[in-house]
């Protein structure tokens, strides 16, 4: 990248060429790495029915706590016995724990894309109106002050405890910590922005105030948000977890990430393998999930990239 | 000053440089093949405008080039000294204590956090053996020398505690503590108030008489080339185009770039028009004020009064200029009129419409009576929107339809001389002055009775300011239309305006027909700033 290039970009971060910006994210390697992983977890997810070798909730007192590679032999409804690997062991209850890592990636994945979009939809809105509307703003921000004076995680099991466990309780729960961030971005984005000379020449030609905020004002925060998406998204995968961990998540026969660390925990120093395997892949689709974001980062807001 | 030199000998030699840009670069070298000296004592202006590669030479010399350009070719002596071959911890040794620059901006220069007395410290420190006490002295006596009030004041205060002239001084005082043989001066006045300039001016000059400093200041303005140059060096993409003595080169350049560009600056001398006194008169206005209160949450905080009881009032056909120095409050009394801001009192009379007072919804059907182009072309088009979208949106709010509006655009394009194809690329395809003539066919596409133009040709080149201004005054006599030109630059005003009120400190000290003002100031602030404005001995655009 040159200085020039550089300073042009900076000049002028706002133009978007679609086609461009997917050429220079194919070019970053960070990006390429990111996308590979997550794509891993995804069709992991997807294809969980076919890659278990059990149902993920069945239980099996005679054949609990195995050690990874552990061949069971069982019957099939036609009365054929076939041997049938344990590729990560089973946990105390005898449930396959593979199965439950491969399944477990679908309330990972739904947990953090689903709070990513409703956190960045909500605080967008929130955002636009405290930047734009001179009177809202300290209302709405001092609110949003004090939500991000209470610890993110107490919030999350306070809400959690308020109404049934379940996913929607935890989504809800993890996006209202999320949101102030979000708010907070969208507004000095918003402050910064209206004071631009074209904002100005748009009021001067009489553009009424929705088209102002949707076309002159809307399009300089979607940069940063899509990369503030990912970080939320890497962030509410482990706060399910940790929520799951502390039994205040997802209830325990689901399995989540979460939950099959907690189950392991009693025996984590006999059995380490019930928390070592979705411990890995919880640890790689959030590194995945942020390298998706620095990349992002670099390639749609410039401005915050580190300068050569 | 220095022994093993003979005086006559060049402090800096420039031979044959040449800097390539990167590949992507619209050109191939920043500078080619430039040849410049300065000798002792002289002070050199380096003359180009915006990409000429003025500013590299600077940087090049002083070992400041950002890493992405790279010097192919040449040499610079400095003192006999080739800087081109200098390791990096030489260049450290030789800045400040045998060549020393200033930046454009005092205010980004000097670091916001540490006391000015602090940061000549530093200097001082870091190339001699001097204890405590005798820096103190040193920092001290040199910043009475830069004709700073009060130097032990100075020396505990931060650069936001100065003024932009103050702290320029300060500059001024950093780099000449070690009395280095060189000075680059990189358009050191051009953030600046005329008045300040001025004395900045005269202190680099007085500087330069008296410690034989040689001098290499790079300006745009001809104004100040004229005022301080000794000898002058035109650079035009990457290459020196011209070579002299200053006096000769002013009265009779040689080659037509120069030829071209001395042409192109503005005369002091207000062009005549006759203007017709009985015209509608589009607007007024009547002890318009504004001021800024600075929030606190409760109690009074204090207030900021940037307009006071303005009343100015323009008629149809006619320009009126208002000029000041920045603070003065003339872009608060065009943001007003324009209403991009609410007045605090006073009224604004729009063809007998008050509309000082007015909401969003009632004012909207009004805002196409009156338009403004700002001063930066760059941050004046959505980027993201393309010229053809930008122009059709004023007409559309008013109910045109798509077709209509494109063609109004078309038209407008061409009467702002630019090709039709403009209409589907995108700001960041276009100059400064180009983009500067879209933003005024978008002002006139809703066809205002008043166009503001608020430091509008301010950000241009003078070749581009002149072609601007006279599109804004051509447009201005075929539409009948009243302009308000807001400009900081006397010599601006004197090419468009028919009448001109003067400000200063949010007020209207003086005004009347330019003819009159212009030959006959009466307010002190007036003739101030026309003694102040650089060049004023110098009959420019004069052909």
């Amino acid at each position: 990248m040159s200085v020039t290039a550089d300073a042009l970009a900076i000049g002028e971060p706002a133009v978007l060429r679609t086609s461009g910006v997917v050429r220079r994210l194919a070019r970053n390697p960070t990006v390429v790495f990111g996308v590979f992983i997550l794509g891993f977890i995804v069709a992991m997810g997807i294809a969980a029915p076919w890659l278990a070798n059990f149902d993920p909730a069945a239980i099996n007192p005679s054949f609990r706590n195995k050690t990874p590679g552990a061949m069971e032999s069982v019957r099939v409804d036609d009365g054929v016995r076939s041997e049938v690997r344990h590729w990560m062991g089973t946990d105390s209850l005898g449930r396959d724990v593979a199965s439950r890592v491969v399944y477990g990636a679908r309330a990972s994945l739904l947990v953090g894309v689903s709070v990513a979009v409703i956190a960045v939809g909500i605080g967008l809105a929130v955002g636009l109106a405290a930047g734009y509307v001179r009177w809202l703003d300290g209302v709405v921000m001092r609110f949003m002050d004090g939500l991000m004076a209470i610890p993110a995680i107490l919030l999350a099991i306070a809400v959690v405890s308020l109404s049934s466990a379940g996913l929607l309780a935890v989504i809800v729960a993890i996006v209202i910590p999320e949101v102030p961030r979000v708010v907070r971005l969208v507004r000095s984005i918003v402050l910064s922005v209206r004071e631009e000379p074209y904002v100005e020449a748009a009021i001067a030609v009489g553009t009424p105030t929705l088209p102002l905020i949707t076309r002159h004002i809307l399009p300089n925060t979607l940069p940063p948000l899509i990369v503030q998406a990912t970080y939320i998204c890497a962030s509410a995968i482990l706060i399910e977890a940790i929520l799951s961990f502390l039994g205040v998540g997802i209830p325990a026969q689901t399995p989540t990430w979460g939950n099959i660390m907690a189950e392991g925990r009693t025996l984590f120093r006999v059995y380490p393998h019930n928390i070592l395997y979705p411990g890995i892949f919880l640890a790689l689709t959030v590194l995945a999930v942020n390298l998706l974001g620095d990349g992002l980062r670099d390639t749609l807001d410039p401005r915050m990239r580190k300068r050569l | 000053m220095s022994a093993q030199t003979p005086a006559s000998a060049p402090v800096l030699d420039i031979q044959g440089l040449t800097v390539a840009l990167p590949a992507s670069g619209e050109r191939l070298h920043a500078v080619s093949n430039a040849n410049l000296t300065v000798l002792p004592g002289e002070l050199v202006c380096l003359v180009g405008e915006s990409g000429s590669g003025k500013s590299v030479i600077a940087q090049v010399t002083m070992g400041l080039l950002p890493p992405a350009l790279r010097a192919t070719g040449g040499r610079i002596l400095l003192d006999g000294e080739d800087v081109l071959a200098a390791a990096p911890s030489r260049l450290r040794e030789l800045r400040c204590t045998r060549m020393s620059m200033v930046f454009q901006e005092p205010m980004t220069a000097l670091n916001p956090v540490l006391r000015c007395g602090e940061q000549i410290d530093e200097v001082l420190a870091t190339h001699t053996p001097m204890t405590s006490a005798r820096r103190r002295d040193r920092t001290l006596e040199i910043i009475r020398d830069v004709g700073l009030p009060d130097p032990g004041r100075m020396i505990e205060s931060y650069p936001h505690q100065l003024s932009g002239g103050q702290r320029q001084r300060i500059m001024i005082a950093m780099a000449l503590v070690l009395n280095p043989r060189l000075l680059i001066a990189d358009e050191p006045t051009t953030a600046l108030d005329v008045t300040t300039q001025a004395q900045i001016l005269a202190l680099i000059r007085e500087m330069q008489r008296e410690h034989g400093t040689g001098v290499l200041f790079i300006t745009h303005d001809f104004g100040v080339v004229a005022e301080i140059a000794e000898r002058v060096a035109v650079l035009r993409q990457g290459k020196v185009v011209e070579m002299g003595p200053a006096r000769e080169l002013l009265a009779r350049p040689q080659h037509e770039y120069t030829r071209m560009l001395i042409a192109a600056v503005p005369s002091l001398t207000p062009r005549h028009r006759s203007i017709a006194t009985d015209a509608p008169i589009v607007v007024r206005t009547q002890g318009l004020a504004k001021s800024y209160a600075c929030g606190r949450w409760w109690g009074r905080g204090t207030e900021v009064l940037a307009a006071s009881d303005v009343g100015l009032q323009v008629r149809r056909g006619e320009t009126l200029g208002i000029v000041g120095e920045s603070g003065s409050g003339k872009s608060t009394v065009a943001r007003c009129i324009a209403r991009l801001i609410k007045p605090t009192a006073g009224d604004i009379v729009l063809d007998g419409v008050d509309i000082a007072r007015l909401g969003t919804n009632a004012l909207r059907p009004l805002r196409r009576r009156v338009q403004i182009v700002f001063q930066d072309p760059y941050r004046s088009l959505n980027p993201r929107r393309t010229v053809g979208e930008s122009l059709i949106e004023g007409p559309m709010n008013y109910g045109a339809t798509p077709e209509a509006a494109l063609a109004t655009a078309r038209r407008l394009l061409d009467l702002v001389r630019l090709d039709a194809g403009a209409l589907d690329r995108y700001p960041h395809e276009f100059s400064g002055g180009q983009r500067q003539r879209i933003c005024i066919a978008r002002a006139l596409a809703i066809e205002p009775d008043l166009l503001i133009a608020d430091e509008a040709v301010s950000a241009l080149d003078v070749s581009v300011q002149a072609q601007v201004l006279a599109l804004l005054d051509e447009i201005r006599g075929r539409l009948n239309l009243a302009m308000l030109f807001i400009t900081h630059d006397l010599r601006v005003a004197a090419q468009v305006c028919d009448r001109v009120a003067v400000m200063q400190h949010g007020r209207i000290v003086e005004s009347g027909p330019i003819a009159d003002v212009y030959a006959n100031p009466r307010h002190e602030y007036t003739k101030a700033l026309f003694a102040a404005a650089p060049g004023r001995r110098w009959k420019f655009g004069v052909s």
